[in-house]
Order: structure tokens, then sequence, then C-alpha cells
């Protein structure tokens, strides 16, 4: 029996029907139709999944759908506006962090909610915070560096550095 | 092409692809959906080897929301990435060769009702016995895996080449040393599972949207196994997420998902699991290799033995091919005389093995490369010295016949060995802590056409107007390395435009002009070539509308910020659009075509069109190791890499190209490695069991280029993405052996083994006492 919820992503609200059995990723790629979050292994080992749940970095892959009625789900598409980019999306273009883009939905929410949480993280806080999230192509010293660079963007440093 | 400043080349452009992957709206095969769509499963044998007696479907195709359930025996066409030896079905046929093989599939209505379905597929097996090693596959009274196979004991295929006399250099050698060494069955775990789509539209004629890097090869397979012609079908890639060599060959869910859809009437969607693309596998060859190498007194290599058995799983895919490459690139970047390469391809039932980033390179310079360092130290002599005097220089031929026709390997060797501090530091770290060199290159710019075939590998076709600007097309295929941009920049630099203003349409059958596909780090070279002469193309046509305009000769203009200019009188100039616009006003539309073949080169023996490049990338890295001796945990402190890779086009996708390498390497070295069960079943099908690196395993990584120009290239650019995984695992490998004195030869080295052998060392030395 499908059941109706509302789901509140990116600000705004969806009803939606869906099985008390439906993960969160399949509710958010399939019922609502928000593609950027991405489906690496399906049980929450690649974090290419990740979401952001009141504001703390969750794995959409393993999250049933029901249990988010009520709270506020942010995915890749609520990040930036419009055609604006996020500090943390500027960031990742800036420092060449980004190659096929497939881990990369997950990346830049895990390194929003760090930078949220800790603005100016060292290396080694970056890495923990992030070791969740699984990149192939960029062995991930250009994704340390975009974290670094965006929590200088996001306190209003280092704007005049060359990217 | 002479080296000079450039305006975009080798300056840091933003990919285009950039803004939408970090939004999310970059598109992926599984990202399509269209009305009607059906999703396609996949049932998967329960035994390691056996011959299919009975498949019954009735149950599953009852089921209500299945719209269709298909299986091998409609099916019954073998193909294979190299044609003349096809063993593949889409579906099983007749026998299952290893535990997991595609049985059966079904269409429903929705992913549950078709995995559902499966469950309601009986099938029933007569068992074989399960080989799950060459040995036990090679064994006297084996059953044939492939009855058809016209080797004895499950040999896929056999390479044997013999080069100088190799047994009179042994006997006049200053040392010869032999050792064994096996290499681990690992898996390219790029991120995004395998996944297709495939559509038939009013007219019968196929749509498919896959996640591969070679549309062509998908194209001809297609029509190979759904007796389509060609031209009825249409391959589209998406947004590739990862591939590796992954990608690299047909995957059965492309073939089922178009078979489906057929089936069905309607569009399907194959979406692979992850435990499904550790099935597809096509990851690296586990070899053993036996490897025995001489040199004389001053170090110099005298001859090189290697004799080889790679376990290749249960089907062909490009095995073959990588046998010849692994004999190929045994010996460079050195200078040897006398080289013998016995080795074989074994069948066995396990998931098939493939072509794997550096494939051919890896296992070889393991190997060579751990048998140098030992050398070295053995005579007394710095690993750095001993391969900086065998060192090939700035051009070379080969034994076999290769040309290399530029090199800068020494170059990369001195850099290496300077901004690590490598000569100061091997030998000399307290226990525990070590520092190791390697080298390593690879092939730029080849391919073979796996077919008998003489059209160009490459082929791009630029279309220039008022309206839409600059369009590249070309069938070369961005998997994530960012070829579009490559290609674009070397547009607008040939235009002397922006990169912003080119747009490059890319990986589609239908669009772009036919190329090979993106394998063997070939496209920089090929694909970049054919850009470059389509675009000098171009500008022979404008150049002479734009000599009349200024009243200057063509012979004397430039192109460049915008404008087309006399070099001898820069004030004579004219804007390039205006250009343009008189042109198409006189001669209609401005298009132009360019295309690339390497030089065709062979030899006189078996395999000899195999490994030939117009031209080759370098590099050696220097890798610092920290080894805790109570938990036998290695981890890796920084990596110092020098590379030769031509001009670099787009430094910071280099940089990337280098850094993934290095890591995905490390994995190979120290942790990654699929464990497979007596019955052919993998025991770690996942990324929670399979360990790749992590972001908190990263170490240091300065990632530094040697100046370099290949006058012969597009822009002076040589190959990057495959060349720097080569001296990782032997640099990592050699940096354990400087801090414990310990010469692994098989990999990975976990814990376990460096602790079982720290205590065996100690033992040792307690007896010597």
């Amino acid at each position: 029996m499908k059941k109706l919820i509302k789901l509140e992503i990116n600000g705004e609200n969806f009803d939606v029907a869906i099985s008390p059995a439906a993960y969160l990723i399949d509710v958010i790629r399939e019922t609502v139709g928000l593609s950027g979050t991405k489906k690496g292994c399906g049980v929450g080992d690649c974090g290419a999944c990740t979401v952001l749940i009141d504001g703390r970095p969750t794995l959409s892959c393993i999250t049933l759908a029901v249990a988010c009625a009520g709270k506020a789900i942010t995915t890749i598409e609520g990040l930036s506006r419009g055609s604006e980019l996020h500090p943390v999306q500027r960031a990742f273009i800036d420092k060449g962090a980004v190659q096929c883009g497939f881990c990369t939905p997950g990346m830049v929410l895990s390194s929003k909610a760090l930078l949220d949480e800790n603005p100016h993280p060292s290396q080694d806080e970056i890495k923990t915070a992030l070791a969740g999230n699984l990149c192939r192509c960029t062995g991930y010293a250009k994704i340390i560096e975009a974290v670094e660079h965006a929590g200088r963007l996001l306190s209003g440093e280092g704007c005049d550095e060359q990217a | 092409m002479s080296k000079r400043d450039f305006d975009v080349i080798g300056k840091g452009v933003t990919r285009k692809d950039g803004p939408k992957k970090v939004k999310g709206e970059h598109e992926f095969a599984d990202d399509l959906q269209f009305p009607m769509m059906l999703h396609g499963r996949i049932k998967r044998s329960d035994i390691g080897h056996g011959r299919i007696v009975r498949i019954d479907t009735s149950r599953a195709e009852a089921l209500t929301g299945v719209k269709a359930v298909l299986i091998g025996a409609e099916t019954p066409i073998k193909y294979g990435i190299v044609p003349q030896m096809p063993t593949e079905y889409a579906l099983a046929h007749e026998k299952v060769r290893f535990y997991g093989e595609p049985v059966a599939a079904v269409a429903a209505v929705d992913a549950e009702t078709a995995e559902q379905a499966l469950d309601l597929i009986e099938i029933e097996y007569e068992a074989l016995p399960v080989y799950t090693t060459p040995e036990e596959a090679m064994a006297e009274g084996a059953v044939k895996i492939h009855a058809d196979n016209r080797f004895p004991g499950n040999i896929a295929y056999e390479a044997d080449q013999n080069f100088g006399d190799v047994d009179e250099a042994f006997r006049n050698s200053h040392y010869v040393l032999e050792k064994t060494f096996k290499t681990s069955y690992v898996n390219h775990a790029f991120m995004e599972p395998h996944c297709a789509v495939s559509k038939f539209d009013t007219n019968g004629e196929l749509f498919i949207w896959s996640t591969t890097q070679v549309p062509h090869y998908l194209h001809r397979h297609l029509s190979k196994v759904l007796q389509m012609e060609m031209n009825r079908i249409h391959v589209k890639v998406t947004g590739v997420g990862g591939a590796f060599g992954g990608k690299g060959e047909v995957s059965n869910n492309e073939l089922i998902s178009a078979l489906l859809a057929r089936k069905a009437g309607r569009p399907v969607k194959v979406l692979y699991s992850r435990k499904d693309v550790f099935l597809q596998h096509r990851g690296r060859h586990p070899i053993e290799m036996r490897v025995k190498v001489g040199v004389d007194k001053d170090g110099m290599i005298t001859a090189i033995d290697y004799d080889g058995t790679m376990d290749g799983g249960s089907y062909g895919g490009w095995g073959l091919v990588i046998l010849f490459y692994t004999a190929a690139m045994l010996h460079l970047p050195y200078d040897v005389k006398n080289v013998r390469f016995n080795a074989r391809r074994i069948y066995t039932n396990k998931p098939t093995c493939g072509a794997m980033r550096g494939l051919g390179g890896v296992q070889p310079r393991f190997a060579l490369e751990s048998l140098l360092d030992q050398i070295a130290i053995d005579i007394g002599m710095n690993p750095y010295e001993l391969k900086k005097r065998n060192a090939i220089g700035l051009s070379h031929e080969t034994v076999s016949g290769q040309v290399v026709r530029h090199c800068e390997f020494r170059k990369c060797l001195d850099q290496a060995v300077e901004l690590s501090g490598y000569k100061e530091k091997h030998g000399k770290l307290p226990f525990g802590k070590g520092i190791g060199l390697a080298g390593g290159y690879y092939i730029s710019g080849t391919a073979y056409t796996l077919y008998m075939a003489y059209k160009p590998h490459s082929s791009a076709m630029i279309r220039v107007d008022n309206e839409s600007g600059v369009t590249v097309y070309c069938g070369a295929t961005d998997i994530g390395q960012g070829s579009d941009t490559v290609l674009g920049m070397m547009a607008a630099e040939k235009f002397g435009l922006p990169f912003e203003s080119v747009h490059v349409v890319s990986g589609d059958t239908s669009l772009a002009p036919f190329d090979l596909g993106t394998f063997a780090s070939r496209v920089t070279v090929a694909a970049g070539s054919a850009v470059c002469k389509a675009a000098d193309n171009i500008m022979e046509k404008i150049m002479p509308v734009a000599a009349i305009q200024l009243g200057v000769r063509p012979g004397q203009l430039e192109a460049r910020n915008g404008k087309i200019f006399s070099v001898f009188e820069p004030g004579k100039e004219i804007d390039f659009w205006k250009v343009v616009e008189k042109y198409i006003d006189a001669h209609g539309p401005l298009t132009a075509t360019g295309d690339y073949t390497p030089p065709r080169r062979t030899g006189n023996f078996k395999g000899a069109n195999i490994g030939h490049s117009p031209t080759y990338g370098f590099s050696a890295q220097c890798t610092e190791v920290d080894i805790d001796t109570e938990t036998g945990e290695v981890r890796i402190v920084r990596v110092t890499e020098a590379g030769d890779c031509g001009q670099p086009i787009n430094p910071v996708s280099v940089e990337g190209q280098v850094e993934g390498s290095i890591v995905m390497g490390m994995g190979q070295a120290l942790f990654e490695e699929i464990k497979v069960g007596k019955d052919g079943r993998l025991l770690n099908p996942s990324l929670h069991d399979y360990k790749i690196p992590t972001m908190a395993d990263v170490p240091e990584l300065r990632t530094t280029f040697v100046d370099s120009y290949d006058p012969d290239s597009p822009f002076g650019a040589k190959e990057a993405g495959e060349g720097p995984i080569q001296p990782v695992i032997p640099a990592i490998f050699n940096a354990v052996y400087d801090a414990i004195g310990v010469r692994f030869t098989e990999m990975p080295i976990t814990p376990e083994k460096v602790l079982q052998a720290l205590d065996a060392k100690k033992k040792q030395e307690g007896k010597g006492r």
C-alpha cells in the first residue's frame, strides 16, 4: 500500500505517494524527478547519494523516505540559486576538482556541511569529513584544495586570488 | 608544428561541463526517462561452470507487469571486441562459464516487478568442474571452458617473441637476478554503474543511450547481435561516470536493453547494481610472471627473459590484445638488446579480465622496476644511477621495431629524484621509513582497428558560421577526462578565438564523424590531430579571403585574439568573424574535415603490429612510505611525480589524470583485490568489502611536468592518463624494501603480509647470528 506523505525538498513541498519501503534516493530521483543525486552502490558504501537532512550529510540510498517527512531535505539542485553557483561549487570548478562528475553532487554537499560547521578545516579535518565520499577519478588532491578554497570564499577571503 | 607562446593551450580554462557537474545537471544514462519506459533486470547463474539443461520462463512471463522475457537461445550470436575471436553472448547460450553470468532477462513496468520475475525463472544446470586458477584450468584432463578453443589446456592464446640472443647474453652477464611476481585481480571501481537505455522509433530504428568509451564498437556489435544494418542504429554516449577501460568494450546490459526493447516494443533501461559491475568486470589481468634480468658490471642491462601466465577469466574480451601489449611493453623505457617473452592467457571460470588503465604495462613494470631496484642494490649501485644509465635517449628504436620519436624520460628521472631528495634519502632513512623510485611509459595516439579497415582512426568536422559560431564535431568520447575541453582548446588556439566560443559535439554516431573510441590514451594525439587538421583546412579557406580584404599575401597572415593580421604589418588586421561572413557570402557554408591515422608499422613476428605508437608519454616517481611495524600498515607519505606528457594542453586536467592514476595504483599496491570462492563466487563484490582508496588515504602528491614538446604531435602533446600509473606500484614496493628490507613480489602488500615478513626476517636474522 502506498502512503501519501509531504516531503520538503530544497524549500519546496512535494506531496508524494510512496511505498513505506521506498528509499529517499528513489523518491527524489524517480518520483520527484530531481536526478542530480546519484546512486553509485545503493547500499551506503560510496557517498554519491549524499543529501543534507536538516543540514547534516545523509546517505539517501539507505534512508527511508517516510522517515524524512517534516525534515528539510537539501539536494544538489537546492544549493545554487539559478545560474549563480554556491561558493563550494565555484571552488570545485576553479580548483579542477571535477572530472566525471558522478561523485561531485555528494562531494559538494558533504563539503558544504563541513564548512557550515567548521569554516576553516585543516586538511586532516577535510579528509575525515569526506572519507565517506568515494571518487575514483581525481585522487582527491584537488577536492581537498577546493574545500580549502571554498572555506576562504565563504568567509570573504581569497576573492582576489587567481583561480 | 613548433612551440610558441599560446593563448589557450597550456592555460587553465574552465571546463564547460564543470558548472553542469557541480550542479548535478550533467546527464548520465540512469537520469534518462522515457514515457512507457520499462526496467530490465538480469537473471544470473548460481553455478560457476555448467551446461544449461532447461530454462522455464513461463511463471515469470505470467507475472503482472512483465512485458518481455529473454533467454540466450533467442540470441545465439557470438560477439567479441576482437571480432576474429568472438566468444561471448548477450545471454549465456548452452552453457555458463562463471558464477553470476547473465542467463535470462526480464523487462517489466518497474524494477521491483522485474526483480520479482527473476525469481520465477527456473533454470536447471548440469554442473561442470569450476576452475578458479590458471593452474587448475591448465591441468591435464581439465574440461574445455570453450569447446571450440583451438589451444589445449584452456589456453586462450599464447605469445612467443624472441629478440637477440638472451641465453648468450645471460652467460656473459656480470649479475643475473630472477624472481617470480604475482599481480592481483582488481576492478576499475568507477563510480557510475553501467546503464543503457534502448528505444526503437516508429520506423524501427534503434536509439541507444549508454555510458560507453567505445560508441563505434557498440554500434558494430549491436548491428551483429540484433542483425540490423548499422545505418538504422544510433548510439548516443551519455555522461560517463568514470570508465578506466571498464566501459571500453560492449557490456551485456547494452545488448540486453536493445533486445528487450525490440521484444517488448517499449523503451527499456538496464541499470547495473554494484555487484553487476563486478560481474561484468573487465579489470586488470592477474599475472604470474617469472622474470630474469642480467646486467654487466656497469649496470647496463644485458637481457630480459619473461614467462607469464595471465588469468583471463571466462571470455576473450580484450585479452588477446593485452597479451601482446604486455610483450610490447616489457622493456621500455630502457635500452635492451636481448629480450624474450613467453606468455599465455588462460580461460578460468571467473568474470572476464580486460582493459584497465595502463593495460599491458602495469604488470611488467611492477616486475621490471622491482628487479632493477634489487639488482642495483645487489651490485652496490644507486637504483637511480642504474636506471638513468639504461634509460633511452631523445629518440629510440627498440629491438622489436617500435619507434619512439620523442622521449624525455631521463629528465623525468632527474626531476623526480631531485625534487624528492631521493639520493639523500635512499638507504639512509630509519627502519620503517623508505623511499622508492620507478619509471614508466605508455603509448599515445595509437589504436588498432580490430577488424580490417583502412579508414582513418579519428576524424573531425568543423563548421564555422556567424550564427552558431565554431562547432567541432568529433566521435571521440569524453569519459570525464576532459577530452571535449582539450579538443575545443585546440580549435580555439588555431582560430585565435577564446575557448568559450567553441562548441564540441562528440560521442554520437549519428552526429559526429567516425572515431575509434576512448582507450589506449589515444584521444589527445589522434582526435586532436584530426581536429587540428580540420581547423587548418578552415584557415586555408578563409586566409585568401582575408588576404584580399587586407591587400597582403595569405602566407603572412596569422589569427590571434579574434583578428586575422599580417605578421609583418600588424596594423593590417580584420576581425575573424568579418572574414567568415565574407567567405560565406561568396562561397557558401564554411566547413572542413580532418582525419588522423597513426603510421602503420609491423614486423616479421607474431603480434608485431601491437605496441607501435606514434608517440609515447613517460614518467618517473619517487614514493616515500612509513610502515607501522606494530600493525604492519604501509602508509604512503609522499609521491613526487615528474611526467613527460609533452605540452600539457589543459594543465589542471593533466594533473587530475596523474593524481587519479597515483591513487588508483596505490589501491592495487596496498589493498584492492577481488576474492573468489572455490565455487567461483565473488566474495567481496561491493565497495564495502572491495576497498578502494578514500580521501583519508591520500598522501602528499607532488605532480610536476618536465619541459617537453613533441614537435610531431598536436601542440606538442602526449598522453597523461595511463603513463603515470605505470611507476606507482613498483615505486611503493621499492620504498617498502628500502624501509624494512623485505622484497615483496606479490600484490597487495597487506598488513598481514608485512607482519609475517617482518617475523620471518627476525627469525632469519636470529639464525644468522
